[in-house]
């Protein structure tokens, strides 16, 4: 530790800190625009220059290293002199255009040009004019107010991992720009919106709507992915005009993903939902809460009559609150079924009754960033996580090893020790590979569980890599994926996946796909009764139902064959033909029962044209409703509605509830949320204790790759976009024009093409089961041999199948 | 994209620097790249970003930093004539004007025929020898009389 003083005040830093290290600790502030915390020192603003006893000349803070017994000054004459005269040459080419700049009222040069600037300007020459970049349909440009601190260039290549911003020419002519007209395209950029000290970049979605002290700031969670950033939502006239990220450092440190940012604009999309809708003689109609409720419970009540109540199931998204999954699992099993799930894109069930707890991270997310060796099995981890991306990213920059098994092989911008991209049906037999090559370097007997399905196998090169990074440095993980979550044999893979952790002893953990997947499984909206013990609160009082799975209640068996779908649905904040893994048969399930019940915030076009759906009951998206999500960590965030319900909107949980009360349901007599929370668990401390994931005697099959796959079939690779993955974010419409919402193609190896004999851009026939769509030809070279990637979740692929297995392509 | 033998000389440049910093030879790789080509053209940045594994970003920053690359298509001989104080106080001015007359062009043009583009350049470093003009950057010529520079011009234009 290093003692020095700041205007006389007396701290220690450890060694390499900096003058402004001590300043931020003894809570002094120092005026600067180029520091910040999280990226490289540039120290190229100047603005913090402070007095350093025996110095001759000030000295920037930033990047001084603090010296023993060294005595600096921050507000003395001649710091003070010296940050002026340097805010004057800021602001001698500044277009001192506040009034109609986005950033003003937050703007880190106007708020230090009111301490340190003069009244008037003694320049009179001509300014400077730079001329505006087009980076892409999220940021906006103003270039002429950029004052070069390089925060968004130092962004892109320490954290994003990709740079995209630079500063070109010098001098008097050096500018922000991208290369040759390029736009911005990294997942994470909008986070340079916020580093930005000026208005030289902002918003493009916000720009022009309203001023910053006009917007009230509320607390708020991500819905999107796993890892539940913290938000702060900006409502002005109960209107969502935009996210910011409140900083948490165990979560999204003071980043925010593109999606997390903004995906709002769905929340104000022209397909909100408003009114209940029912549709009568094939035509909709709008009614009242009233009439759409008795049409729900009687049409349930004579589903049941009719068929029983195992024929009744509810599909819910893992993006719904805690509260609202409890509920439609209790009116559920209350009403006689067991039929819930929220897991749509899952696809093997095998593991459910073997499942100790619920999947989790399996670490804390701070834990990321200390492991020095990872396993990621089916994930394109920028994409699916992009924060949890950057944080293994910062990881591998401090030399941790990043190992990758994946069909495909997208850039995740950040150094890949080994990687292994293979065909989807060879993930498996890859991923016994490693453990029996891990088993072999610890010289430890393969466990009974496994044993069947590796002792054939040949162990490759690029697995016994995998297996040794795991072993030999520590702390390892292996880590699952949405892709491996989605793989027809999701129940092999994690159990040698657990196998594997426990002959390397790495830590397992599995990425939570949705905002609440962790939160999910604890409100049992699951179907088996054995996943999870009750929690004490849960008293044993309903009958221990043993339901159906998503795939079951949409009549796909274990085997696959077409078995006895439900005849009453009720969905919940789903589009059943984007968000599960055969959107093909689940149209078709829907389309034969006899009653389908949609609760969401959209009217989903499909909905409405395809008429599966009976009713429309417009429910509140996370930002109209308070609730809780437990993140992929187990952590549980509660948060509240922001602005008022839109239109006729309740929140679900109202809504469940006078549901459950129409249906004479007993136990839902509820006044607030907080009820229901203190229902699923009294005390937040009970969540950890449910964590586990774990199976208890599953055995792996074989791991030979299937017949098939050596004749020349193609098999599909359907991994869900990025900007796909939720009905909210499907209607961000400046999200929905970046690079990565761009409309899916079938991409191919150039071997498989040339075996089709398709071009480029061709275009071609999809077909799969009996739905067929037409695409364009793209070709990868580094997809793996006859696999075709053929996005899922998209309207355009909707009438296609599987994620997974099969697929037909043809020249037109 | 660049001649085998702009290649070979660029991997020698690399060759100088430890095999994961290759981008320390963009500098070289520049201006091997513009020998070849007489300037730099997006797709030559792009190739070079390419060839030495770093952003295009980072080629074009330095591309733009020093003016000894040419962004733009030039004539075959580029002029650059230094005109700071100490070349000026000696005749800098003179030898410009004597060029501008006798090529008809001003800064920044290049002639009809595309054989010379005229560039103001800043101090040489060799204030002594004034005035002084370089040749594509790379032969520098001293003591630029107007005769000297008729005689100069007349060598090029052979
Ligand atoms: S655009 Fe903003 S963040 Fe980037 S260098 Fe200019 S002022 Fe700094
Ligand atoms: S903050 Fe220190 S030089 Fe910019
Ligand atoms: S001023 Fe011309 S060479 Fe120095």
């Amino acid at each position: 530790m290093i003692n020095f003083e700041i205007d006389g005040k007396v701290v220690s830093v450890p060694k390499n800190g900096t003058v402004m290290d001590g300043a931020n600790q003894l809570g002094i502030y120092i005026p600067h625009f180029c520091y910040h915390k999280k990226l490289s020192i540039a120290a190229n603003c100047r603005m913090c220059l402070v007095q350093v006893e025996k110095a001759p000349k000030p000295l920037p803070a930033c990047a001084t290293p603090a010296m023993e017994g060294m005595k600096v000054f921050t507000h003395s004459g001649q710091a003070v002199t010296a940050q002026k005269g340097v805010m004057e040459f800021l602001l001698i080419n500044h277009p001192l255009d506040c009034p109609i700049c986005d950033q003003g009222g937050e703007c880190q040069l106007q708020d230090l040009a009111v301490g340190y600037g003069a009244s008037s300007s003694r320049y009179t020459e001509a300014k400077r004019v730079v001329a505006n970049k087009n980076l892409g349909p999220l940021i906006s440009t103003d270039m002429t107010r950029c004052i070069h601190c390089t925060r968004c260039v130092r962004f892109g290549q320490e954290i994003a991992g990709i740079m995209e911003l630079g500063m070109a020419g010098r001098g008097e002519h050096a500018e922000i720009l991208s290369f040759v007209g390029r736009t911005v395209d990294s997942e994470l950029s909008g986070n340079v919106i916020d580093l930005c000290p000026v208005g030289a970049l902002v918003s493009k979605p916000f720009r022009y709507s309203a001023r910053t002290w006009e917007l009230s700031r509320r607390k708020s969670i991500s819905p999107h992915c796993g890892l539940g950033s913290n938000l702060i939502v900006q409502v002005k006239q109960n209107r969502v005009m935009r996210v910011l990220p409140r900083e948490n450092e165990v979560i999204n440190e003071c980043w925010l993903s593109d999606k997390d940012r903004f995906s709002y604009e769905g929340l104000n999309s022209e397909e909100r939902l408003s009114k209940p809708m029912i549709r009568r003689d094939g035509e909709w109609q709008e009614c009242n809460w009233q009439t759409a409720l008795e049409f729900v419970a009687n049409g349930l009540k004579a589903v049941k009559e009719k068929y029983g109540a195992q024929r009744i199931g509810a599909l819910a998204s893992a993006h719904s609150t805690l509260e609202e999954l409890h509920l439609l699992q209790k009116l559920m099993r209350g009403f006689g079924s067991a039929n819930v799930d929220h897991r749509l894109r899952q696809s093997d069930f095998r593991a459910d009754g073997h499942l100790l707890g619920v999947p989790w991270l399996g670490m804390s997310i701070a834990e990321l960033s200390r492991l020095r060796s990872v396993l990621i099995i089916g994930s394109t981890l920028r994409k699916d996580h992009p924060l949890i991306a950057q944080r293994l990213r910062q990881a591998v920059k401090q030399g941790a090893q990043l190992n990758l098994i994946n069909p495909v092989d997208d850039d995740l911008l950040t150094k890949v020790a080994n990687r292994a991209i293979v065909a989807p049906a060879a993930m498996v037999s890859l991923l016994a590979q490693v453990l029996k090559a891990a088993a072999e370097l610890r010289g430890v007997e393969i466990p009974g569980a496994v044993e069947d399905a590796v002792s054939q196998l040949e162990v490759t090169d690029v697995a016994r890599a995998m297996a040794a990074s795991l072993i030999d440095i520590k702390p390892s993980a292996i880590l699952l994926g949405n892709l491996a979550q989605h793989h027809p044999r999701y129940g092999d893979i994690h159990a040698l996946a657990q196998h594997l952790a426990q002959i390397a002893e790495a830590q397992f953990g599995v990425l939570g796909e949705a905002a609440n997947s962790v939160g999910a499984y604890i409100a049992r909206a699951i179907p088996d009764p054995h996943i999870q013990q009750a929690p004490a609160a849960n008293p044993s009082s309903q009958p221990e139902l043993k339901g159906m799975n998503a795939q079951q209640m949409l009549g796909i068996s274990e085997t696959g064959a077409v078995a006895d779908p439900c005849q009453a649905y009720v969905l919940l904040n789903l589009e059943p033909e984007l968000d599960s893994y055969n959107s093909q048969q689940t149209v078709k399930a829907l389309d034969a029962a006899e009653l389908v019940v949609m609760m969401g915030a959209y009217k989903s076009p499909h909905a409405l044209s395809r008429n599966y759906a009976d009713v429309l009951l417009p429910i509140a998206p996370f930002t109209e409703t308070s609730g809780t999500f437990i993140n992929t960590e187990g952590r549980v965030q509660i948060f509240n509605g922001v602005v008022a319900p839109l239109g006729e909107t309740r929140p679900a949980w109202k809504v469940l509830r006078v549901l459950g009360n129409m249906l004479g349901l007993d136990g839902f007599d509820y006044d607030a949320p907080e009820q229901v929370r203190a229902e699923i668990f009294p005390d937040e401390s009970e969540v950890s204790r449910l964590l586990d994931n774990n199976l208890r005697g599953f055995a792996v099959e074989s791991t030979e790759a299937p017949e098939g796959t050596t004749s020349g079939e193609i098999q599909r690779i359907g991994e869900v976009p990025i900007y796909q993955a939720d009905p909210i974010v499907r209607r961000a419409g400046s999200l929905q024009r970046t690079h990565d919402a761009a409309a899916p193609v079938a991409w191919m190896a150039g071997a498989l093409m040339d075996r089709l004999g398709v071009r480029l851009g061709d275009s071609v026939r999809v077909k799969q089961g009996g739905g067929v769509v037409q695409l364009a030809a793209a070709r990868d070279d580094k997809l793996p041999a006859d696999c075709a990637r053929v996005a899922a979740a998209h309207p355009l692929t909707a009438a296609l199948g599987d994620m997974f297995g099969p697929i037909e392509i043809e020249k037109l | 994209m660049l001649k085998a033998e702009s290649l070979k000389k660029i991997d020698h440049e690399i060759a100088k620097y430890p095999a994961d910093q290759k981008q320390s030879a963009v500098m070289s790789a520049l201006a091997i790249a513009q020998d070849e080509k007489g300037w730099l053209a997006t797709e030559t940045m792009d190739f070079i970003a390419h060839y030495l594994e770093m952003p295009p970003i980072a080629v074009y920053e330095v591309a733009t930093f020093y003016n000894m690359y040419n962004l733009q298509p030039l004539g075959e001989y580029k002029i650059t004539v230094c005109t700071n104080l100490p070349c000026a106080l000696s005749g800098a001015n003179q030898a410009v004007a004597h060029i501008q007359q006798k090529l008809g062009i001003g800064f920044n043009e290049t002639t009809m025929d595309g054989k010379f583009t005229l560039k103001e350049g800043e101090c040489m470093g060799a204030c002594g020898d004034a005035p002084v003009l370089l040749v594509n950057n790379k032969r520098m010529c001293s003591f630029m009389s107007s005769g000297k520079i008729d005689q100069l011009l007349d060598e090029l234009s052979q």
